[in-house]
């Protein structure tokens, strides 16, 4: 019984994306083909184009259809895979490209996400175990203005330090040499462990920690709230009290206070998605990370309208379905949900 | 609304006052550029990349300008695009969601809809395709940037309203034949001011990030113009080589605008809370 129930539920949701999706694509199609301009103009950035070369390439683009039929064509095409071509490097197919930089966006959140949490978490943890008040008000207030850092100055300013003065970690890029490695998901780290190539591993790992640890800094605030607040409420509980009168140890009452802060932690994940993904762009286009973010900067300085649009829409999806995720995971774990 | 009394409470409160007191530094920098700055933010002051001195307290950039001047006048161009963005997606954010909530109705489900797709999505990203879109400019940026923030206000404005509107004094004014705008803005939106205050704070010190990462992609203005974030752009590939004043001027200046505006957030909704209980 519960399982057609949460089937049902997942279906919903599930189906719940396609018009957050569509309405992100009308969004952005009003805003970059409704407008006035002419998009090839605008990428090729240049006006001395003789007319009939003009009017072939916008043939060639589909441009010269009305715009409800580019609208609904581009949807089509999308729904079989076909993200259209780049208007900059003709004939390029933009999912590929996709496929391409999309796990590397995909290694750098995960990472980036852990250190969030040990960040994050650690602190919270460290500032419900401090007796002082002083303490916990650093900490709170701390949560709440990290989100400040400007990822790009605190990401310069670590690779001046580790890279340039420290010598110990690259600038830039996933890996050092990239010849002999043939990756399989296209998660570096990852790929190196399932090939169990400890070498290519640790590179990998370098390469990876200071975009992981910038990013990571940056998006650890709610998670020190959460932590703390939760932990302080918790110990203020009748449960607690009762481990107290059965003379527990205090470090056990912490460990089982802290497993009960982890699921607001987890969900929280979820949330933090969208903020995660903002930062992947600015973090890729600082340590030269070939992700999404990367890729949307780059369309972005030759304005290919086409590849940005298809970008938006992965994006959308990717949010969509994490937050899909979230509140499925949200259900088996908290029974009350309705569904 | 604000007594004199209150005010005092109000600045009494550690985090405003230290908040506004950041704010109206950057504000007062803004205004009186032209006094402050010691020489012009376009034309070399000296020599290229010269470390702070006693002549030039910031140090110079790769083309000799004085750093401590741009970062003076970047305050113009920062403070001049997060305040209309601001007011921009403030004003239409409370707009809608004052009409979406007090109307209800299919009017209220589909605008909260398209509203909260927009706000689950990476505001960073919606703002960088919006200014493509719309052509690099300092108010193209601006607008950009009020698109992506309109639901913030929306949601928090709307869900403040359904938690008025059923009260009995809205449905006494409603019984007495008072028009609906007139309930509106007369019975509701007084209401929803304090909370409006902590979200706008709020938000500047979001839109100020915002604002930085546009112009760390060229998105907003043309160069010489001084602007933080563009400046931190054009001189990474310095700053890797080791002249480290060039970034971190304009890497401080902008987190710690943010910071005014995040700390005076943080402390009216401690006003709110404390005076809740």
């Amino acid at each position: 019984m519960l399982k057609v129930g949460l089937l049902r539920y997942t279906a919903i949701r599930a189906l719940m994306i396609i018009p957050t999706v569509l309405i992100l694509y009308t969004l952005v199609f009003i805003v970059l083909r409704v407008l006035p301009g002419n998009p090839v103009l605008a990428a090729l950035g240049t006006k001395n184009i003789p007319e009939e070369q003009l009017q072939a390439l916008m043939r060639e683009l589909g441009l010269d259809k009305p715009l409800y039929v580019q609208y609904f064509d581009y949807l089509v095409n999308f729904i079989k895979g076909d993200m259209g071509k780049s208007m900059i490097i003709r004939g390029r197919p933009i999912a590929s490209d996709i496929v391409d930089k999309l796990p590397a966006t995909l290694e750098l959140s995960i990472w980036s996400i852990i250190f969030s949490l040990i960040i994050g978490v650690g602190l919270g943890y460290l500032g419900a175990r401090a007796r002082s008040d002083r303490v916990k008000a650093i900490i709170r207030l701390t949560g709440s203005i990290v989100f400040v850092i400007f990822i790009p100055a605190l990401g310069l300013s670590l690779q001046l330090l580790f890279s340039k003065y420290l010598g110990l970690l690259p600038t830039g890029g996933r890996l050092s040499t990239t010849g002999y490695f043939k990756p399989i998901t296209g998660i570096y780290t990852l790929d190196a462990l399932l090939r169990l190539d400890i070498p290519v591993f640790i590179d990998a790992l370098k390469h990876i920690v200071l975009p992981a640890l910038t990013l990571g800094l940056v998006i650890s605030g709610p998670y020190m709230r959460l932590t703390l607040n939760n932990m302080e409420e918790i110990m203020e509980s009748k449960m607690i009290e009762a481990y107290r009168a059965r003379g527990v140890r205090d470090s056990k009452i912490l460990r089982h206070a802290f497993r009960h802060v982890l699921v607001p932690v987890t969900t929280y994940t979820g949330l933090q998605f969208s903020l995660l993904m903002g930062g992947a762009v600015l973090t890729e286009t600082t340590f030269n990370w070939p992700g999404i973010g990367t890729y949307l900067v780059d369309k972005v300085m030759y304005r290919d309208y086409t590849a940005i649009q298809a970008v938006i829409i992965i994006f959308a999806i990717i949010v969509g379905l994490t937050s899909l995720i979230v509140d499925i995971l949200y259900a088996l774990i908290d029974p009350r949900v309705r569904y | 609304m604000m007594r004199a009394q209150s005010i005092f409470t109000i600045l009494k409160n550690k985090y405003i006052s230290t908040g506004l007191i950041i704010v109206l530094v950057f504000v007062f920098m803004a205004i009186l550029a032209d006094i402050i700055s010691l020489y012009s933010p376009v034309d070399p002051a000296g020599p290229p990349l010269q470390p702070p001195s006693r002549d030039y307290f910031m140090g110079t950039d790769n083309l000799g300008r004085d750093v401590f001047s741009r970062i003076v006048y970047g305050s113009r161009i920062m403070l001049m695009i997060v305040a209309i963005a601001v007011a921009m997606s403030g004003a239409i954010g409370t707009m809608l969601g004052l009409i979406s909530g007090y109307l209800g109705g299919l009017l209220d489900r589909v605008l909260s809809f398209i509203m909260d797709s927009i706000y689950a999505f990476p505001s960073l990203i919606l703002a960088i395709s919006l200014s493509v879109a719309l052509g690099a400019s300092p108010i193209n940026a601006a607008i950009a940037i009020a698109v992506v923030y309109v639901p913030t206000y929306f949601r928090m404005v709307r869900g403040q309203v359904l938690s008025i509107k059923n009260e009995t004094y809205i449905e006494m004014a409603k019984a007495l034949g008072l028009p609906s705008i007139r309930i509106v803005l007369k019975h509701i939106l007084p209401h929803v001011t304090r909370t409006l205050m902590v979200v706008f704070s709020m938000n500047s010190a979001d839109a100020i990030l915002t604002e930085a990462a546009l112009s760390f992609m060229g998105l907003t203005v043309q160069p010489p113009t001084p602007d933080w974030g563009f400046d931190l752009y054009k001189g990474r590939g310095f700053i890797l080589l080791g002249y480290w004043w060039i970034m971190l001027f304009p890497g401080l200046s902008i987190p710690l605008l943010a910071v005014g505006f995040a700390l005076i957030s943080e402390g009216v909704s401690t006003l709110i809370t404390a005076r809740k209980r």
